[in-house]
């Protein structure tokens, strides 16, 4: 299963060409279907009208704007998540008994959905980036701390005997038992964080109306501008193929160093 | 016997303690928009009535339901047909990784627009958010289903349907497991949004109703039955999970066993 | 009952094409035990898989019972040398037995009925409610082969079923072979590297050579019916024959290089 994964890029030409026809197909879809009344054009602009939107919308220091906003509001959720949930994740990893306390309380918190949060959020701080930052640091640090907490419980309970009798100091025995097994743990946390951290940015600029991309696709629905409503989703979609692709880059990267798992087969 | 009490007193330790610790600070709490734990129990049975439980709660619940229902449905039966050709997942793979990635609440307005504000439209948002992860998921599953037992099908000569149902179903059932999870998340957040920006009845309606009508001691309620049932689902999913993946969760200790 | 006719299997890939098959000919008859040994990497599995219509031949012609291979052919079953990997971890062992049956369109208490035969047959009978993974490597193989019994088929391959179990195990498991083989009187095609265990089990051995590989000998085993791990093993017409098949393997590698 993996293996097919990592094949030679002479095997990618086809794959890469067939994708590009499926895109390309999508798009020409997308433009055919509303133009021959299949899907009501009201409603479905065609491919091209939202692509000329996009470009319009390009132009505006309104929406670079807007694209800034969103952008620092999801890196800064992002940063907070993942510092937190390293941090609170390896302290609570390390210490059995912590971590058999909290194990309840984790469980109990982490379903709570974070968007229930948003009418009190709305009352405490108001509409500004504060309350959207909050609903997405809640909801992505729990990707975080859960797969920290997976890492730290996978450390070798060899090496882990093996740094107690060497009498290593707590600081060193993160740094070189702990965090290489983490690691890859990490980046799987961070990949679904990341995700997770846009979906609520944008929900908030959505519906508690802090300024983003999803408080103007707000705006360009209330106003009935659906090409430009489309056009911005289809931004906040290629955002999130942006944040796939690197992250997953940086989880394969953390994953072909750690031996642990290069070794893995399933025999 | 004192082990099973030391269990009880490790799982419950934490959360009396933040509870009380909750209670205790916000019992002289004057701040109107932060009231007194003890008020917000206090008005917990009177708002959450018998009358919004079935008019509110009841078809916010549903919804989700019958949306979480539906991407099941669509998701697995379009990961089935796409993982079990190459050509067909190379072709729909960067499509669907676009699709997946658009955050689903982005997608509201465009449901209200086509769908009105009624329970189709709130479903077809439930239905939009959670179908990509159990799509891409099963897809997953499908591809790793292994080969020798793919042969032992063939050479037994095992016919269609039962070959889907005992073999590429529950090869893939781990993946698919794990995208439903991530799918019931996204379910709940779409449940409560889609009803926070266009409803008239329904769990985030209500609750933005008390927020909008000042009635902070009732909207903390609401805040807190939310989280209790994002709590009982997956309480419920993880056992549902433990039904359907003993075989998986039995081999996975095994392996760990004999390693 | 099997009849394998100037079979050539030619894999093409990456540029370069790899003859794995050269020119297969032989046949077995019904109710016989047949081993096939070779030296490792002769293509044996390659044969095997030609066999149960698993992979199309490049050239030549398979036939069971008189009718040509062209997919997994009626009354033919296959045991893996995977056994781990060829039992559906989701179903019990009596759930993985019958479930070639049930696709046959067997009723359930007729399915039950050859499921409970076939798992005492090997030994199993105790294990029907368990997970496969719960079993050892060898038990994992019983089930195995109580799952093609069940098939009832005319033809039983076995693609090297004992490389992955022990020494002891393996004993076991090949008079459990043995002793199938006379109460079920199935056609039986047993593929190995292991001389011993060929000479061992079979009526007559097929040597191959090394790829490309050709029959370099069909040799009968002019043992008695009754073998056993002990005499049969210390017999002098067994070590006679072990040693033939031996230099007949070391001489079809040399051949080659």
């Amino acid at each position: 299963m993996t293996r097919s994964r990592h094949l030679p890029s002479g095997a990618g030409c086809p794959a890469a060409l067939l994708g590009l026809g499926g895109l390309a197909t999508f798009a020409l879809l997308l433009e055919v279907l509303p133009r021959a009344g299949v899907l009501p054009a009201d409603y479905f602009p065609p491919a091209s009208r939202i692509a000329l939107a996009l470009l319009d919308e390009f132009g505006q220091p309104a929406f670079r704007e807007a694209l800034g906003d969103t952008l620092l509001t999801w890196v800064t959720s992002l940063a907070i998540a993942v510092g937190a949930g390293i941090a609170v994740g390896v302290a609570i990893g390390s210490t059995p008994l912590v971590r058999d306390l909290t194990a309840s309380t984790i469980e109990f918190l982490r379903p709570i959905p974070s968007v229930a949060l948003i009418p009190g959020l709305i009352v405490l701080l108001g509409t500004g980036m504060e309350s959207t930052l909050v609903i997405a640091v809640y909801a992505s640090f729990w990707q975080v701390l859960v797969q920290v907490l997976y890492g730290v419980a996978d450390v070798d309970p060899v090496a882990r005997e093996t740094a107690h009798s060497y009498r290593l100091k707590a600081r060193h025995r993160i740094r070189y038992v702990v965090w290489p097994t983490t690691l890859p743990y990490v980046m799987t946390g961070i990949r679904l964080a990341a995700a997770v951290a846009l979906i609520l940015t944008i929900t908030g600029e959505l519906v508690i109306g802090t300024p983003g991309l999803g408080k103007k696709i707000d705006v360009a629905y209330s106003s009935g501008d659906v090409p430009s409503m489309y056009a911005l989703i289809a931004v906040t979609g290629l955002i999130g193929v942006l944040a796939n692709v690197v992250t997953r880059r940086a989880e394969r990267w953390a994953l072909v160093w750690h031996p642990s798992v290069r070794g893995e087969s399933p025999a | 016997m004192t082990s099973a009490l030391r269990r009880a007193a490790v799982f419950f330790a934490l959360p009396i303690t933040l509870l009380a610790i909750w209670w205790f600070a916000s019992a002289g709490s004057t701040d109107f928009l932060m009231p007194p734990l003890a008020k917000i129990l206090e008005v917990f049975p009177e708002t959450w009535s018998r009358h919004r439980l079935t008019h509110d709660v009841a078809p916010s619940l549903i919804r989700l339901a019958v949306g979480f229902a539906g991407a099941l449905l669509i998701g697995i039966g379009a990961g089935v047909v796409i993982g079990s050709s190459r050509v067909v997942r190379l072709f729909a793979e960067p499509v669907l990784e676009f699709l997946r990635a658009i955050p689903p609440p982005a997608l509201v307005p465009i449901f209200i627009l086509v769908a009105g504000i009624d329970n189709v439209m709130k479903v077809l948002v439930i239905i939009s958010g959670c179908v990509w992860p159990i799509v891409l998921n099963t897809v997953e599953g499908v591809r790793g289903a292994d080969p020798v037992l793919a042969e032992t099908c063939r050479s037994y000569r095992i016919g269609e349907m039962l070959r889907l149902r005992m073999f590429v179903l529950r090869s893939a059932s781990p993946q698919i497991v794990t995208g439903a999870r991530q799918a019931l998340s996204i379910g709940i957040i779409l449940m409560v949004i889609s009803e926070m920006k266009a409803a008239s009845e329904g769990l985030g309606f209500t609750i933005r109703e008390f927020q909008t009508g000042y009635q902070f001691p009732q909207m903390w309620s609401g805040v807190l039955l939310l989280g209790l049932i994002g709590v009982v689902l997956s309480l419920l999913f993880r056992v549902a999970e433990n039904r359907v993946l003993v075989w998986y969760h039995g081999q996975r200790a095994a392996a760990r066993v004999s390693r | 009952m099997l009849e394998i006719r100037a079979l050539r299997k030619v894999y093409e890939g990456h540029g370069r094409q790899v003859e794995a098959l050269h020119n297969i000919t032989f046949s077995v008859r019904a109710g016989e035990f047949v081993c096939v040994v070779g030296p490792s990497g002769c293509g044996k599995t390659t044969l095997l898989r030609c066999l149960g219509g698993l992979l199309p031949p490049t050239s030549g012609e398979v036939t069971v019972a008189g009718a040509p291979v062209a997919g997994p052919p009626d009354g033919l079953a296959i045991v893996f040398q995977e056994y781990g990997r060829s039992l559906f971890p989701w179903l019990r062992v009596a759930e993985n037995v019958a479930l070639p049956l049930k696709s046959k369109g067997l009723g359930k208490a007729q399915r039950a009925a050859i499921v409970g035969e076939s798992l005492a047959a090997v030994g199993l009978a105790d294990a029907a409610g368990a997970y496969p993974w719960q079993l050892s490597g060898g038990m994992q193989q019983r089930v195995a082969i109580a799952r093609a019994l069940a098939f009832q088929p005319r033809v039983l391959l076995l693609d090297e079923p004992f490389a992955a179990v022990d020494a002891q195990t393996r004993a076991d498991l090949e008079d459990l072979v043995r002793s199938v083989w006379q109460r079920f009187g199935v056609t039986l095609l047993f593929v190995t590297h292991d001389i011993d265990e060929s000479v061992y089990l079979a009526e007559r051995v097929i040597i191959l050579s090394s790829s490309p590989t050709v029959v370099v000998e069909d040799l009968a085993i002019d043992l008695p019916a009754a073998r056993d791990q002990l005499t049969t093993r210390a017999d002098p017409r067994f070590i006679e024959l072990r040693g033939h098949v031996y230099a007949q393997v070391q001489k079809a590698k040399r051949s080659h290089e």
